[in-house]
């Protein structure tokens, strides 16, 4: 089976300048894969570092060491080490990610948020739109609020807009960070159903899920984060 | 997304006597990208923007610039008049103040005709559709549209100048802290409609800013300069939210939570 997702030997710490330079190790020696069709779980306590892992395999943080290959556009590439126009590029075609938070964008309405990755990727913007209708009724976001910009939106509809935005897309990998945390059963449920059918889709898919009901129900193999902690290989 | 770039700049530097505007800047600008140069007052971020759009000369270095049949073309090795051409059809510059950027006391509409005018358009009737168009795409009434800007609110002026700059469709557009002395809730609407005509036209833009928050909502790639160099590049996201240089982290650290 394709694995689309190859991670080895990464390492990360934080270097805290105003801090008198102290160095914070993260973790150290991350090495695992994804095949597609296959949702992963990073368990762990808090502070284990399964975010920051989460955010380098984004590129929203850098990397001290080691590589994250990526199928991208029919070849292999480093992501790691890429530009950040491929970067970008990997984003808008290889890789989704579904965030703790939905950054809003004054004016801009929930509808469109929804819509705009597929717009971003050249579809146009009326079969965007309606993709979006269908992944918000799915999520039971209440028609009233599709027009209106998130903002003001409780916790729990924000993350439904922020689902249904990481979800629209076709990427061939799904990262997905506490998709459910401020959910309620029946919406959690739904969360399972979008993540099945993901994986018979082929997508590869990456999570971190403390609710362990969703975790059971999603995951098919739970990749231990502290066996990366930064300490460990240290020592 | 094309695969050459826009715009190659190439260890650019100004000095001004012994002291540094900008030193060793390097970098290349794609079709559609928006590049945020970040930094606080003096840190030389305008000297490098007005470089760029050659208001100013360098002491050294080069910057080429793909014109629109494809040529590459030194920017400062082409004449004045080449460049005035170049700066009144495929680039725009959106000043701080609109008051530099906008004749006050010719009408709204003469604002933005004024620039169809200077490539070539003479139809009174286009033109002044079009005005109206550009006007309404920036959210000025029509009926506005004979006014001088003189009588306009400062975030009206604003749109105005981005209207008179976008209606020849340039490729690159210069900004100077374009939400500057603006109120919070006038500097909202106009990154949303900044962000929404970017997107739309495809421009690539240099957005000089020292307003983080500006930076991460309209570019997606972001220089830092401290002291007349870039002390860090990259990213929007992955430079705010995981800062390196010591600067950086000092900048992203000062920004008051709201």
């Amino acid at each position: 089976m394709a694995t689309p997702l190859v991670v080895s030997d990464v390492a990360k710490s934080f270097t805290m300048h105003l801090r008198d330079g102290v160095t914070l190790p993260v973790v150290a020696g991350v090495s695992f894969s994804i095949r597609a069709g296959e949702c992963a779980v990073l368990g762990g306590p808090s502070g284990a570092g399964k975010s920051s892992i989460l955010k380098m395999l984004y590129g929203n943080y850098a990397v001290d060491e080691g590589q994250i290959i990526v199928q991208h556009g029919g070849g292999l590439i480093d992501l790691a080490s890429a530009s950040p126009r491929t970067v970008l590029s990997v984003r808008r075609h290889t890789i989704g990610y579904v965030s703790q938070f939905l950054r809003t964008v004054p004016r801009v309405s929930a509808l469109d948020v929804v819509a705009e990755p597929l717009v971003e990727r050249g579809e146009d913007r009326d079969s965007a739109r309606a993709k979006a209708r269908s992944l918000l009724q799915q999520l039971n976001l209440p028609e009233k609020l599709w027009a209106l910009p998130p903002a003001t939106f409780s916790g729990g509809e924000q993350q439904r807009v922020n689902i249904a935005r990481g979800f629209i897309t076709e990427h061939p990998i799904l990262l997905l960070d506490e998709p459910t945390a401020s959910l309620d059963a029946r919406n959690r449920d739904v969360v399972v159903e979008l993540i099945a059918a993901k994986k018979a889709a082929g997508v590869a898919l990456l999570g971190i899920f403390h609710d362990l009901d969703v975790r059971d129900a999603a995951a098919d193999r739970v990749i231990d984060v502290t066996a990366f902690a930064a300490g460990k290989i240290a020592a | 997304m094309t695969d050459e770039p826009l715009l190659r700049v190439s260890a650019l530097s100004k000095f001004y006597g012994s002291r540094v505007g900008c030193e060793n800047v390097t970098f290349d600008l794609w079709p559609g990208e928006v590049l945020a140069v970040v930094g606080e007052s003096g840190s030389g971020k305008t000297t490098l923007l007005n470089c760029l759009s050659t208001r100013l000369l360098p002491s050294s270095g080069t910057a080429s610039y793909r014109m629109r049949d494809g040529q590459w073309r030194e920017l400062y090795r082409m004449s004045e008049a080449e460049r005035r051409f170049l700066m009144r059809t495929d680039w725009g510059f959106v000043h701080q103040n609109p008051a530099d950027g906008l004749r006050m006391t010719v009408s709204a509409g003469a604002n933005v005709g004024e620039r169809l005018m200077a490539v070539g358009d003479r139809h009174y009737g286009k033109i002044r559709a079009t005005a109206v168009d550009w006007l309404s795409r920036v959210e000025i009434d029509e009926d506005r549209i004979d006014d001088e800007p003189r009588a306009f609110s400062g975030g009206m002026r604003q749109r105005l100048q981005i209207a008179r700059n976008l209606v020849t469709g340039p490729r690159l557009v210069f900004m100077d802290e374009p939400t500057g002395g603006l109120d919070v809730s006038v500097q909202a609407r106009l990154l949303d409609l900044l962000r929404g005509l970017v997107t739309d036209l495809g421009l690539a833009a240099i957005v000089v800013t020292h307003d983080l928050a500006v930076a991460r909502l309209l570019s997606q790639r972001m220089m830092v300069m401290k002291d007349g160099r870039v002390v860090e590049s990259g990213l929007t996201d992955r430079v705010l939210d995981d800062p390196r240089a010591p600067y950086t982290q000092l900048l992203v650290s000062s920004i008051l939570q709201v």
